[in-house]
């Protein structure tokens, strides 16, 4: 790839020069961060369950679940944000990983299915199959599992991103496109004979790298491996945008033809920021998977890829660490609403696609940007109304 | 004079009345034959029942088949009866009047086997094959071609004769032959029967040709007639390669369908895309409001003028544009037009207004599915002798859509507003210049392809669950059709709807519906790259962004 020479160079180098350039939010956000991977389970370890500050076991899995899709919403961010290409497909990145884990948890039941055959997952027993197909070979490793996380859906990325970008297929077409690809392979993934459990997808996972599922420990586990990932994921895409190939990944997105008359091979910058964000977007399906215990089809739907997308937006695009705080905060709002009002739920994320896009096009980040321009700022430095001299 | 006439009359009259107890006086005799003798007796009685040839015996032979015949045994009569609680209603098995009511145990049923049942289906294909109704003649005649039964030579040959209806005749003269086929010994008679068999196009004709051919485990031919086997084995191959034609014709015919559905759906994303650059993604919840709008409409017809049923299709497409079209230009007028020049968040609010208007129906009429009738005109289908049916709804919808596309592509070309559209899809600053009002012109854009998407909703109900899901089913599958067939141009949109109907369709017995539409997909993300703007692109020198 000859964009390679353009690939981050950090402006000041080591770690701490880019931790210090991150903005206040991403700041707050890397603290919060390491504050819950301590504290959380810390509570649900080590303190008594009928205390008031004991984290119960299911919140622990939920909290994991929604730095899962905050890690997807960042890699949404990326390609969005930073590039404005709207992918309306990645919840296939997401499904892909979330099936390479999910396979190899499958491999890791072994004989202990409700058929008891040490090789054959059980679907495959039920389907009557007399072997493995091959495409499931190498999955009772883990390393070899964990790299199929990020080449399944960086691989797929990669052709279709190769296909799209060099045929300058660009804005809704391409939305349009990435929607087609999660659909077909939904079709595929609900078919028994393709090998992956048909309808109802992969599930009874027993135990990861020999530590129970069903565990405490082993799920704060998974939620500081989630918190980590979603540490580092933001940090590299931090990296990104602050170097000088995330300015021109701006310029892309700003003025494609400019930069492209400027002489940069725009297709392979899209091409490399479209395939890091798949396979993050990968990492954030494989964590999912163990935490959620079940991974099928469904996460393939249309609707689910467009729903990452709200949460970048209501998040506010561009950001990286509001995408996160989107991810959260509209699960969030699902998990408490589709519990107490399920009928409301439907018309309250309607509601927020429309008025996200209409009122707030920069999200809860661009408020409070302008409500810090405006107010705490202003009071700071005595200058009245700040923000609306330089515009936004 | 008129005295004479009175007379005759009367005397008509009588003999009529007469008749019909005298004749089926006569069969008395047979009929309580029916249940002495065991299966044997039976069968026998049977036989002779058929050979009177006298319709009367018909519900007679019915009613054993159905095995509500029964003796009573005070005095061996046999009559046909209805169970009710311990007891047994009586009828006369011939006329049907009621005779009396008796208790269970007072009547003996007669039983029939399975052998016994395909002897009264044959008997019965005879009776009726000399009935005065077509229909029942044409039935009788493939009763008989099921189980053919040699005795029924002679009866078929008789019936062909005095036949004058075209259709009932060749289907006597298909069961004849099979007839022929089966119990002749003459070698020539057969193999004509063979070649005539061969001129027809069914899969049971099929089926008794095949069976000619059939071998034993060891491979040596059942048939010893070498002659007949190459003359059957000809007749098939002809049978079989019309069958396949037909079969073609018939996934041809549900491509036709297929696409006229996806056209339909299309043809209003086509044109807003094209005007205003905008990807509705709540086109398929218009689809769906104009759905629920036939149902309502058919409920209250339903309620209040049953007469105008067969109509309400009719009332509900002038309907259906109304309510879809108000609700388009309430979304362009209220969402839409605040959101120029940003086509990915319209999108984004767009969707959120899919999920609201799905979410309201389904608050309204509930998540079931809805019944949506068919008028009397529309149900039923054009069936040919070859076996291809073609379904009247099917049809009606194919015409439809052809009907949509056909006004409104007149509606561009020669009306006022087709000419501002066209003037503001091929270059908005332009028309803007020449004192086009763009935003009117974009609202009523709205406003048509929605109200469009509505009428497609009518034609959806037709063939379709009408449930709050029905947009999301085709909303994939109609972007699909704008993609490949490029924006701004009904041309596209129609070879695109009409392509990707057929090629589903052709696909779907060789790959099955679902990997069908899998490849369908795959091959339209590839044909993107040769193609990024459609087949039928608008050529200009614009430069994206």
């Amino acid at each position: 790839m000859s964009s390679a020479a353009h690939i981050p160079e950090l402006r000041t180098g080591p770690l701490s020069g880019l931790l210090l350039s991150l903005p206040l939010g991403g700041k707050i956000m890397l603290g919060l961060l390491a504050l819950a991977a301590l504290l959380v389970p810390l509570l649900n370890l080590a303190v008594p369950a009928d205390s008031f500050f004991h984290v119960p076991a299911y919140m622990v899995a939920l909290l994991g679940k929604y730095l899962c899709y905050a890690l997807l919403a960042l890699s949404v961010d990326l390609v969005w944000g930073f590039c404005g290409i709207l992918s309306l497909g990645h919840g296939a990145f997401f499904g892909l990983g979330g099936y390479a884990m999910g396979m190899y948890l499958m491999r890791q039941i072994g004989p202990r299915g409700v058929y008891g055959d040490p090789l054959l997952p059980d679907f495959m027993v039920f389907l009557n199959w007399q072997e493995l197909p091959w495409f499931w070979y190498g999955f009772d490793m883990f390393p070899f599992a964990m790299v199929m996380v990020l080449l399944a859906p960086g691989l797929l990325a990669f052709l279709f991103g190769w296909l799209a970008f060099r045929s300058r297929v660009t804005g809704v077409y391409l939305s349009i496109i990435t929607q087609a690809m999660t659909y077909a392979l939904m079709l595929a993934f609900f078919r028994n004979d393709m090998g992956f459990g048909g309808n109802n997808g992969l599930t009874d996972f027993k135990d990861l790298l020999g530590f129970d599922l069903q565990s405490d420990a082993t799920r704060s586990g998974l939620f500081v491996a989630s918190a980590v990932s979603l540490a580092l994921g933001y940090l590299i895409c931090a990296a990104i945008v602050r170097s000088k190939f995330g300015r021109v990944l701006e310029a892309i997105r700003d003025a494609e033809s400019r930069v492209r008359f400027l002489g940069y091979r725009v297709e392979y910058y899209k091409l490399f920021v479209f395939t890091l964000s798949a396979m993050m977007a990968g990492v954030a399906g494989a964590l999912y998977v163990p935490q959620v215990g079940i991974i099928n089809p469904a996460e393939f739907a249309p609707a689910n890829s467009i729903e990452i997308v709200i949460w970048v937006a209501v998040g506010g695009r561009g950001t990286l660490y509001g995408a996160a705080l989107g991810a959260i905060l509209v699960n969030y709002a699902k998990t408490y609403f589709t519990g107490a009002l399920p009928e409301i739920w439907l018309f309250m994320l309607g509601a927020l696609f429309v008025s996200v896009t209409l009122f707030m096009p920069k999200g809860i980040v661009g408020v409070l940007r302008q409500a810090g321009r405006n107010g705490i700022l202003g009071a700071l430095y005595g200058r009245g109304r700040l923000g609306e001299e330089h515009g936004t | 004079m008129p005295r004479c006439l009175a007379y005759l009359t009367v005397l008509l009259v009588a003999g009529l009345l007469a008749a019909a107890p005298l004749r089926a006086a006569d069969l008395r005799p047979l009929i309580d034959n029916l249940a002495n003798g065991g299966f044997k007796g039976t069968a026998k009685a049977v036989d002779e029942l058929a050979a009177t040839g006298d319709p009367d015996a018909v519900p007679v032979l019915s009613a054993l088949l159905e095995g509500a015949l029964y003796q009573r045994k005070s005095d061996k009569q046999v009559f046909r009866a209805e169970k009710a609680g311990r007891e047994l209603k009586l009828f006369d098995a011939v006329t049907g009047t009621p005779v009396e009511t008796v208790a269970k145990r007072a009547a003996r049923k007669v039983k029939v086997n399975n052998r016994l049942r395909k002897q009264i289906r044959g008997a019965l294909g005879t009776l009726t094959l000399l009935s005065p109704d077509p229909d029942q003649r044409r039935s009788g005649a493939d009763a008989v071609f099921k189980t053919p039964a040699p005795e029924n030579a002679v009866l078929l040959r008789a019936a062909i004769a005095k036949e004058t209806d075209e259709v009932v005749r060749r289907r006597m003269q298909r069961a004849l032959a099979a007839v022929t086929l089966r119990h002749d010994s003459d070698s020539t008679a057969r193999i004509a029967a063979v070649e005539t068999l061969g001129s027809f196009t069914d899969q049971d004709v099929r089926g008794v040709l095949s069976a000619v051919l059939l071998t034993d485990r060891d491979g040596n031919p059942l048939e010893a007639d070498a002659e007949l086997r190459a003359a059957a084995s000809a007749a098939l191959a002809g049978v079989e390669s019309r069958l396949e034609f037909w079969s073609a014709a018939e996934s041809v015919f549900h491509g036709l369908s297929l696409s006229s559905v996806l056209l339909l759906a299309a043809i209003g994303l086509a044109i807003t895309f094209g005007v205003m650059g905008v990807i509705n993604m709540a086109h398929g919840e218009m689809v769906m409001l104009g759905a629920y709008t036939t149902f309502v409409i058919q409920e209250i017809i339903r309620a209040s003028h049953p007469a105008l049923f067969d109509y309400s299709l009719f009332i509900a497409i002038p309907a259906a544009f109304l309510v879809a079209g108000t609700v388009g230009v309430g979304i362009e007028r209220g969402v839409i037009r605040f959101l120029y020049g940003r086509p990915l968040e319209t999108l984004l609010a767009t969707w959120g207004l899919s999920l609201i208007l799905q979410q309201t129906v389904r608050s309204i009429f509930g998540p079931t599915n809805k019944e949506v009738g068919t008028p009397s005109w529309m149900s039923g289908a054009l069936e040919f002798d070859s076996g291809l049916v073609l379904t009247y709804n099917r049809l009606a919808i194919i015409f439809f859509a052809l009907a949509v596309l056909a006004v409104l592509m007149l509606l561009l070309r020669y009306t006022a507003f087709g000419l501002r559209m066209r003037a503001v899809t091929q270059n908005r600053g332009m028309a803007s210049a020449m004192g086009i009002r763009t935003g009117q012109i974009d609202a009523l854009t709205f406003g048509l392809g929605s109200g469009i998407a509505g009428m497609a909703g009518v034609a959806l109900s037709q063939i379709d669950n009408v449930s709050p899901n029905l947009g999301q089913a085709y909303i994939v599958d109609s972007f699909m059709v704008v993609v490949f067939g490029g924006v701004g141009n009904l041309w596209g949109t129609f070879f695109g709807g009409m392509s990707l109907g057929l090629v589903n369709k052709f696909l779907e017995p060789y790959a099955g519906a679902v990997l069908g539409k899998i490849l369908v997909l795959v091959a339209i993300i590839l044909f993107i790259q040769r193609r990024p703007r459609g087949l039928f692109a608008l050529k200009g020198r614009a430069v994206e962004n």
